[in-house]
């Protein structure tokens, strides 16, 4: 399994809107392999929910696909037709998105709106579609499945809902699962539920998940690998491990530090200055630089390019280029 | 604690909810809440959605009108009558900014609200100056007092809500929920403020959220609700190293924690179920559906809120 | 880090690529350069931007504009009165009747012919030798007044009752809209024929009077849109304030000590009134054509004075041999209906924050 089951290329996204051009997102490129779980972390505006639209090509109406390309392996999905598209979501990628009360139809029942998703996907009907519906809500870990199919979804609470929602998404068992925020809008407590559910289903079916969420304490016990964006580009890209305890990018340094520390509670906290950042006017250099506390002029004028730190880290800020040079520079004297 | 800034007595908060034609079921949002917070002290209030931890905040603002209870500030009831004069020393800061503001005005007019309402000004050169530090208080540009809301990010529109429920140089403010719709670069830097302007103004803060690692670092003690009712209080390191209820320890299990080791290292306590309807409230303790100690006694009797020693406080048979 | 600046090594394996001075620390100015806000706007200038960037809607605009010109100025020039019946040299023109489109009778061909001079009729005339143009002017004036005087008084109406019983909620709210409910269930055309007849008997008015003038068909109308129309504003209006009572600023500016009437004031009316121009503007059309329909039943605007439907009314006698005397009040009505109904759907889209982006 050498070859990445989903890799984006330089991926641009825009939204036309009454305002101007809206550049999502800006040149993304990642890796997703089999039965990996990647966390894409940005805050509001960062541009990780469009990216994972773009992989499912569901954006709004008023957004495109501008430039670059998706290879599903190792087809371009950019370039296909929209029924090629719908064959795609369901069977090889599904989504479930953060807000479980608006994304089931309310006059209609669970049962009728699973066994919709089954019978529109695979070749089951009838009896066959409805078990297999009650064999998802047995898996998800809903009790009773057969009396709640009969039910609405008025009738089920927040965490309930979005465990139909993943149930309808592993209707056709996908290779990749996309989750789009799917704790923020619950409790705690439920949101442990459901991640200890995802967690579970991604084992025992080996799917790939991409996790997407602003959370960075949902990302650190959940995902192998994290990409961390910011105004539409991706700042750092590692391991969890790496991400967390051998930080490069000044924003994820000052996204750690804005958080309260577990093991050092009451100490102040050192905010990120400033406001995230118009996307409708995007910086030529760095989109961080603005805000950033280490700013050199460089990156005012130059975009930052990817470096590596080493095999599982890479990162895109023009500190790692100065020490990089101040290490050779240091090395060259002696 | 001598000097007392508010007093909660037995706080009760029941909505009629029409569920028959003729029937009406009360909806008992908050039930019989109790707690003291001092002056220029800081006390959170974690629950989760639907536990009524909004409700009290408004409850004691007057925005509703409580079903039983008692509120007194400085020593003084609050009552319908003199309410007016007592928002004069509360006020709120309400969770989310983006309806909390009137689209319609300006940010100057906002702010300088609460001074038209009780007349804080002579003239209008004064009111110019008062918003004009105010917004410096909050760290906004002077140059943004004739914009509307809607042209700020969220964090800026906090501060305007920040700024506004400064005006009248309150002794006491309920912050609801204030950090949960921000991002998390922006969140630090609004709990900065309520800290700095803690240290500042001496304004105590009863901090309503349901991010407990938030809560825990700027609250000095802490009230965990479930169901309308308080099941544990006490000082807030206590709380987190020690945690007696059954229902804040699964609570503390669930916070995902970002750092990689300790989250996949920790046991996590997942409850079953959900939270119960709070119109079929169980019998007894309402935490006893999810509980994994619950007896018979747990169904026949609600346990109160008992003193475990230093001022922890916990109601629960088993723990 | 600072520190390690001063230390940048004069050459390394980078330098050929990158300036090193670009290494230095960037200024604060230089940092805020790259943080530009949006450039302020109100509400309303951004809903006008907005407004104006919807050809249907600026084409209505246009075209309203147009007409109103007309109504208001042109009939100074032309020197015919809707109720002129047309005379040559004092001399009554019988052969004026029915003239097609800038035709002349047989005495103002004699008269020019003469060297006189003679205003054409650009529409010709009508079977009572009136100029056809001066009537249709006159006719639009009146269709457009009655829209608009109709569409004021069902606002005020709707306005009134309907933040009453939005403001004050609970068992308020549920006697007045249970009234609103019944003025809904009564037919409104059979109530326009059974008012008018009545007051047709009861109100007279003083000859010579605008009043008079009008009729009191025209009247009637009036009143019965003001006593019938109303209710949809009023349940609309009850709609925007429940739906404004909800948001949190209502409930900051109570937690501040705010009465109720500066609520309504200074939070709730400001932000219904775009949806109460939008359903004004909507409201106009659905009265001109009331009004129309009315008028070509007969129970509109009292003779000699026009309105659109008393012309299509009068038309329809002829109508095989002058078509054209049933087509100009017909294309009037279309367009003053069509402009107003885009331009207030574009009022809407504009205005209507649910839409944005």
């Amino acid at each position: 399994m050498n070859k990445p089951l989903i890799s984006v290329q330089n991926l641009h996204t825009s939204f036309f809107t009454d305002s101007g051009e809206v550049c999502a997102v800006n040149g993304v490129s990642f890796d997703l392999d089999h039965g990996e779980i990647l966390g894409i972390v940005g805050e509001s505006g960062s541009g990780k929910s469009v990216t994972a639209y773009s992989i499912m090509q569901i954006l709004a109406s008023t957004g495109k696909i501008v430039d670059g390309s998706i290879y599903y392996k190792g087809e371009d999905i950019t370039k296909w037709k929209e029924k090629q598209m719908r064959d795609f979501r369901g069977k090889c990628c599904s989504i479930i998105f953060q807000d479980p009360m608006t994304s089931l139809n309310p006059v209609f029942t669970i049962g009728n709106q699973l066994t919709e998703a089954i019978k529109l996907h695979t070749d089951k009907k009838g009896k066959e579609a409805k078990a297999r519906a009650a064999e998802l809500l047995e898996l998800v870990g809903i009790n009773e499945p057969e009396r709640r199919l009969k039910q609405y979804p008025y009738e089920l609470s927040g965490g309930m809902r979005q465990r139909v929602m993943i149930a309808m998404a592993l209707a056709c068992e996908p290779d990749i699962l996309i989750a789009d925020e799917p704790t923020t809008a619950l409790d705690v407590t439920i949101q442990a539920q459901i991640l200890e559910l995802i967690q579970k289903l991604q084992k025992e079916l080996g799917m790939a998940v991409i996790l997407v969420t602003h959370d960075l304490g949902v990302i650190a016990s959940m995902c192998d690998n994290i990409i961390v964006m910011y105004g539409g580009r991706i700042c750092e890209r590692g391991t969890a491990h790496e991400i967390f305890y051998n930080p490069k990018h000044e924003y994820t340094k000052g996204l750690l530090r804005s958080i309260p520390n577990v093991t050092r509670m009451k100490e102040k906290l050192i905010p990120i200055l400033g406001t995230p950042i118009n996307m409708l006017n995007l910086p030529k250099g760095c989109s961080f630089c603005a805000r950033c506390d280490n700013a050199m002029k460089i990156c005012l004028t130059e975009k930052p390019e990817e470096i590596s730190i080493n095999e599982n880290h890479k990162a895109s800020c023009w500190i790692n280029v100065r020490d990089a040079m101040i290490n050779e520079g240091g090395n060259a004297d002696e | 604690m001598s000097d007392i800034l508010l007093e909660v007595n037995d706080l009760k908060q029941y909505f009629p909810i029409r569920t028959g034609f003729f029937q009406k079921t009360p909806l008992k949002a908050v039930d019989g809440v109790s707690f003291t917070i001092g002056k220029g002290e800081t006390l959170g209030l974690v629950g989760e959605s639907g536990c009524g931890k909004t409700t009290v905040g408004r409850s004691i603002l007057r925005l509703y009108e409580p079903t039983a209870g008692q509120v007194i500030f400085d020593g003084e009831e609050v009552t319908k009558n003199n309410i007016n004069s007592m928002r004069k020393k509360m006020q709120m800061v309400f969770q989310d900014p983006y309806s909390s503001l009137d689209p319609r005005m300006t940010v100057e007019d906002i702010i300088g609200e609460p001074l038209d309402v009780h007349k804080l000004y002579s003239n209008k050169k004064e009111r110019r100056e008062k918003i004009l530090e105010l917004m410096n208080y909050v760290g906004l540009n002077s140059e943004h007092a004739t914009r509307y809301a809607h042209e700020f990010s969220g964090g800026q529109r906090q501060r305007i809500g920040i700024a506004r429920a400064l005006a009248v140089d309150p002794q006491f403010i309920v912050c609801d929920e204030p950090v949960s719709a921000l991002d998390v670069s922006i969140q630090a830097q609004v709990i900065n403020m309520f800290e700095e302007l803690q240290e500042k103004l001496g304004v105590a803060y009863l901090f309503i959220a349901h991010d407990l690692l938030v809560v825990h670092h700027i609250s000095k003690r802490i009230a965990v609700m479930y169901l309308g009712k308080i099941v544990e209080l006490a000082d807030s390191d206590e709380l987190n190293n020690n945690p007696l209820h059954p229902y804040t320890q699964s609570l503390l299990s669930a916070v995902p924690i970002p750092d990689p080791d300790i989250a996949r290292s920790r046991q996590r306590i997942v409850l079953e179920g959900d939270v119960p309807s709070p119109l079929k409230m169980p019998t007894g303790c309402p935490f006893r559906t999810r509980c994994q100690y619950a007896t018979e006694q747990c169904a026949q009797e609600c346990p109160t809120l008992t003193d475990r020693g230093g001022g922890h406080m916990s109601a629960c048979f088993n723990k | 880090m600072e520190n390690k600046d001063k230390n940048l090594p004069k050459k390394s394996f980078l330098s050929t690529q990158i300036d090193l001075s670009k290494f230095a620390p960037a200024t604060d100015e230089e940092k805020a350069q790259q943080d530009v806000m949006s450039e302020s706007t109100t509400f309303f200038k951004d809903g006008m931007k907005r407004l104006f960037k919807n050809p249907l809607a600026v084409l209505s605009i246009v075209l309203l504009s147009l007409i109103l010109f007309t109504i208001i100025f042109v009939p100074m020039f032309v020197p015919y009165e809707y109720d002129e019946i047309l005379k040559v040299d004092g001399k009554r023109d019988r052969g004026a009747q029915n003239l097609a489109p800038f035709e002349y009778s047989e005495m103002e061909q004699e008269f020019i012919a003469n060297g006189g001079e003679r205003f054409p009729h650009i529409l010709g005339t009508d079977e009572l030798c009136r100029d056809y143009f001066v009537r249709v002017i006159y006719g639009t004036r009146v269709s457009l007044a009655v829209g608009l005087f109709a569409s004021i008084i069902v606002l005020i109406i709707g306005l009134i009752y309907g933040s009453i019983s939005g403001y004050l909620g609970g068992k308020v709210d549920l006697v007045m809209m249970r009234i609103v409910d019944i003025i809904y269930s009564l037919p409104d055309m059979l109530i326009i024929i059974l008012l008018s007849v009545v007051l047709n008997e009861v109100l007279v008015f003083k000859p010579g009077t605008i009043l008079a003038e009008l009729g009191t068909n025209m009247i009637s109308i009036f009143i019965v849109f003001g006593l019938l129309y109303w209710v949809s504003m009023a349940r609309l209006i009850r709609g925007q304030i429940l739906s404004i009572k909800e948001n949190e600023y209502i409930l900051a500016a109570r937690s501040i000590g705010a009465k109720p009437t500066r609520i309504i004031k200074k939070h709730i009316i400001p932000n219904c009134l775009s949806v109460i121009i939008i359903s004004v503007a909507l409201q106009i059309p659905s009265a001109i054509f009331t009004e129309s329909y009315l008028s070509f039943v007969g129970l509109g605007v009292k003779a000699p004075m026009p309105s659109l439907g008393s012309l299509a009314n009068a038309a329809r006698d002829g109508i095989m041999s002058y078509p054209h005397k049933l087509v100009f009040p017909a294309i009037m009505i279309c367009l003053i209906v069509l402009s107003l109904n885009l331009l207030g759907d574009g009022l809407r889209d504009a205005f209507d924050p649910k839409l944005k982006r």
